[in-house]
């Protein structure tokens, strides 16, 4: 198919695609690989912070703990957060958005203003209120995230929803006699969720960057969870010795990070000009 | 005689897509004598807008020119480099009409602005200080407004683009490509949105412009009877390659090649019933070395589709490629 | 008349468009897009409605198809009262009158399957079998010359002239009876209007069809419709049959259209040009005569006084207070 071939020329979105899926596999078979899955709890203080060899090629960290595996063990907490929250984004979101834009009149604006409020949040504050709030868990984190991405979705949506009511086929189709319904998720929904795909696995790379700050600041997953945040921040204080404790899972996160807005901007390539280019 | 002011002698451009190599001219010849109206006309697809782009070298990314010389002046634009073709020739010796006016001006600058700027680099200089040459520009301006007949032309250079009507932003940009007092014109398509009655107003200001400013042109259109009306000499092109040219007068009393003669008779002054060409337009990625049109052609004969015909212009300007046209080799 | 029923009659009909009562604000006036528009359709007949950009021709194709809710006047379909109701139910109540865009590409969902749209219309009126859907879809899209090959193909594999032909069949397996058809020869080249227009009369001849021809190509009005009315600002100047009004039209603004087209007689054609400047915006419509500030005949009265549709001739009538005095001899074309 012609979309395969043009995204298989465009390499920076095929190294993303290469990276995600390989997260996706380590996250999903993680504990079989890991070469030492016991060591979420487990701890040997006789090997602590030993630095990169054969048998700990990331090193160990001041539990004596194996990083690649804790690492590799990470992934599925980093990616499931991800999914949750700018899944629970969209389900909130997206309807929101649909709604606005093809009503008009007070519903509307009432949306609208709503949206800008919480777009006003600013996230990380709103997690550490949340985290006093409640107990600092992941559970709160993933709540403010969710709480401050979907007016995102909402505002892209309530754009598109606008131009494509009033566009032609839907006119056609008001003329032959289709209800707002059909109109809205049969019709308006599939043509306005291209841009909100992109949106979303962008928005996972980013998810998965501000969780791990989340989780810096002891605001997000708790000890002795492997998450990469948490172990950045445990690292602190055996920097700059123990410099594989905070590399690694650095890296981590930069390559997931990469990985998903590569493939997102190739997405946003790929979407559009297949519609524009109807001859 | 003298030297015609644009000469385009065998071009060859084929652009390279997602689907493979387009060969979208094929022997492209024509000559524009001083003077007069040259219109390319031709269906959609047909490569009219590629020639215009290839001669003020605007070519999208991938086009490439196999062959041919584009003479302008005597001098091969395609030679040049993109620098001088801005410098000497884009905007300054060639004016440039398109064929969407509100495309051509910048919707977030005033209008006097945007001509002000054309005189600047174009205009040839005067001397004076800097604000003598800004009144100079100025009162050109609002002469050139005046003579494209836009209504109170001083009030207008304080106005944004889409404050005018689709006429009048074609009067606009007429005006701003004689700005710079071109010896060619180029127009393409300028009337294709207007409506009929401004359409004729637009080309009885083109013929008369031409007579004044003593311009040459080039009119890219689609249209038989806007062809009928405003050119003197007349090229159809049919998929990217040329079919027939000469006076406008002639071909249309007697067109000579089969698709001139096709689409002659789909005119609603010519068609007795709805008549309509069978068959479709090839492709340019799978064309063939002969004739294109042999294949929807009446008259074709099998040696059509392999080669193309021999020379066969006579010496009142009048071409027609076409087998059925062929001078003995012997003249050619 | 003859024993052929009206279709649509159309009486006094005005639509105002715009118009926003805003909040601390200044309100927009509304515009007055038809202003006052009578006439009948005969069942069978094709009726060419032309004019210009920004004369009303769309907005009163819309109003009669009931998406544009009209602000005054009746409309009639088969004699029956249809005009004074919201877009839903204007819809509804008449189903049997259908309308076919300009630009059929976007009028067209770009991820739906050609085969799903053409089904999808009815879906909507309740034709729940599967089989006898497909058996419908497939008798339209052989109607208008397309086959079965076309169902799982999506529009932008299509040419102009065949997605022209896909919205026509969409609208077919529908089975209306009237037709309001909008430039459906505009941005077709030559030689594939003619198989569109072909088309359409094959179509109206064995379906039964009766045509409203929106279009601003006079060429083609003259060749393809029964009668002709002429548009401007909003009002209906002149309507004749074809054949009269493009022999002898009676009022000015058409003779300014008619000599304005480019005719393939080679040569300038300097024939009088009888109309000056650009049309008023009908945001701020002239008093009296819409065309009076543009009319090379105009008068003082012309300013003052609306002129209403007067009979010229049998079934030609002209809005014009001096059609009289512009002999149709005065007229070379």
């Amino acid at each position: 198919m012609l979309i395969l071939k043009k995204f298989a020329r465009d390499i920076p979105a095929l190294i993303g695609l290469v990276i995600v899926i390989v997260a996706l596999i380590i996250a999903i078979v993680g504990p079989w690989i890991a070469p030492y899955p016991g060591d979420i709890v487990a701890s040997h203080l006789l090997q602590r912070l030993k630095p990169p060899s054969g048998a700990f090629p990331f090193g160990t960290d001041n539990l004596g703990r194996d990083l690649l595996s804790r690492v590799i063990l990470g992934t599925r907490g980093a990616l499931e957060v991800a999914v949750t929250v700018v899944a629970v984004a969209m389900a909130i979101g997206v309807p929101l958005g649909l709604i606005a834009g093809y009503v008009s009149g007070w519903l509307s604006e009432v949306i609208m203003r709503i949206t800008d409020v919480f777009l006003s949040l600013p996230q990380l504050v709103l997690a550490l209120a949340l985290a006093q709030l409640l107990t600092p868990s992941l559970e709160s984190a993933m709540a403010a995230l969710a709480l401050t991405y979907w007016p995102f979705f909402t505002r892209l949506v309530f754009a598109e929803t606008r131009r494509l009511q009033a566009s032609l086929f839907v006119d056609a189709l008001r003329g032959i006699g289709a209800g707002s319904g059909r109109i809205l998720f049969l019709h308006i929904l599939p043509n306005a969720i291209s841009p909100v795909i992109v949106r979303a696995t962008i928005g996972m790379g980013f998810t998965i960057l501000v969780a791990a700050v989340l989780g810096f600041l002891g605001m997000g997953a708790t000890p002795p969870a492997p998450d990469w945040g948490l172990t950045i921040s445990e690292s602190r204080n055996y920097l700059p010795d123990a410099w594989w404790y905070s590399t690694f899972p650095g890296l981590a996160i930069l390559a997931t990070v990469l990985g998903f807005n590569l493939l997102g901007d190739g997405l946003r390539d790929l979407v559009d000009p297949r519609l524009r280019r109807s001859r | 005689m003298s030297d015609p002011i644009l000469e385009i002698r065998g071009l060859r451009l084929t652009i390279r897509t997602d689907e493979g190599m387009a060969k979208v001219l094929d022997h492209i010849d024509f000559a524009l004598e001083r003077g007069r109206i040259l219109g390319i006309v031709g269906e959609s697809g047909c490569g009219k807008s590629t020639i215009i782009r290839a001669i003020i070298g605007i070519l999208p990314p991938g086009a490439k020119i196999e062959a041919g010389v584009v003479r302008f002046d005597g001098e091969d634009l395609l030679g040049l480099s993109e620098g001088e073709l801005n410098r000497r020739i884009r905007g300054s010796r060639i004016g440039f009409i398109p064929q969407d006016p509100y495309l051509a001006l910048n919707p977030v600058f005033k209008v006097g602005t945007q001509m002000l700027e054309i005189m600047r680099w174009h205009a040839p200089d005067e001397g004076g200080n800097r604000s003598d040459r800004l009144r100079r520009h100025r009162t050109r301006i609002v002469e050139l407004l005046r003579r494209v007949q836009l209504p109170d032309p001083e009030a207008a250079l304080e106005r944004y683009p889409h404050q005018f009507s689709g006429g009048q932003r074609q009067r606009l940009v007429i005006a701003a490509a004689l700005a710079s007092s071109p010896s060619l014109v180029i127009a393409d398509e300028p009337t294709t949105a207007l409506d009929v009655t401004t359409q004729q107003q637009i080309l009885d200001l083109l013929r008369d412009l031409v007579e004044e400013f003593g311009l040459s042109m080039l009119f890219v259109t689609h249209d038989l009877g806007v062809v009928a009306q405003l050119c003197d000499d007349l090229c159809v092109i049919y998929a990217g390659q040329l079919v027939e040219s000469g006076r406008t007068a002639a071909i249309l009393d007697g067109p000579r090649h089969p698709y001139t003669r096709a689409l002659l008779a789909c005119h609603p002054d010519r068609a007795v019933a709805f008549t309509g060409i069978p068959g479709t337009v090839p492709s340019p990625l799978r064309a063939g070395p002969g004739c294109r049109f042999a294949p929807r052609c009446g008259d074709a004969s099998p040696v059509c589709v392999v080669r193309r015909p021999h020379l066969t212009g006579d010496h009142a300007g009048r071409k027609v490629d076409c087998v059925l046209y062929e001078l003995p080799e012997s003249v050619g | 008349m003859g024993n052929v029923p009206d279709i649509l009659e159309l009486r006094d009909l005005r639509v105002l468009l715009g118009g926003q009562r805003r909040l601390l604000r200044k309100p927009v006036p509304p515009v007055r897009a038809v202003g006052g528009v009578s006439f009948s359709v005969r069942q069978g007949e094709i009726l060419g409605l032309v004019g210009e950009s920004g004369c009303g021709k769309t907005t009163l194709g819309r109003a009669v198809l009931g998406l544009q809710r009209e602000s005054g006047g009746e409309i009639r379909l088969d004699g029956k009262l249809v005009s004074g109701l919201p877009p839903k139910r204007a819809r509804v109540v008449r189903n049997d009158i259908h309308y076919v865009h300009q630009d059929a590409a976007a009028a067209l969902d770009p991820w739906w399957s050609i085969g799903r749209t053409l089904e999808e219309g009815l879906r909507i009126h309740g034709i729940r079998s599967a089989d006898e859907r497909r058996a419908r879809v497939d008798e339209m899209l052989a109607a208008v010359g397309l086959d079965g090959s076309a169902r799982p193909r999506y529009p932008h594999e299509f040419s102009g002239g065949q997605l022209r032909r896909v919205a026509l069949a969409r609208i077919l397996v529908l089975k209306p009876r009237f037709l309001i058809l909008d430039e459906p020869t505009s941005g077709l080249d030559m030689s594939v209007q003619a198989t569109v227009l072909n088309l359409l009369l094959e179509l109206r001849r064995r379906l039964g069809l009766t045509y409203l021809f929106i279009s601003h190509d006079l060429s083609v009005v003259e060749r393809l419709c029964d009668r002709v009315a002429i548009m401007y600002l909003g009002r209906i100047v002149e309507l004749a049959p074809t054949g009269e009004i493009f022999a002898s039209p009676r009022h000015p603004y058409t003779r300014a259209l008619l000599s304005a087209v480019p005719r393939l007689a080679p040569g300038p054609n300097r024939a009088e040009r009888l109309v000056q400047g650009e049309p008023p915006s009908a945001a701020r419509l002239p008093e009296g005569c819409v065309f009076s500030s543009r009319c090379a005949y105009a008068q003082t009265a012309c300013s003052t006084t609306e002129p209403t549709l007067e009979d010229v001739a049998f079934g030609h009538q002209v809005a014009c207070r001096r059609w009289r005095e512009l002999r149709p001899d005065a007229w070379a074309a």
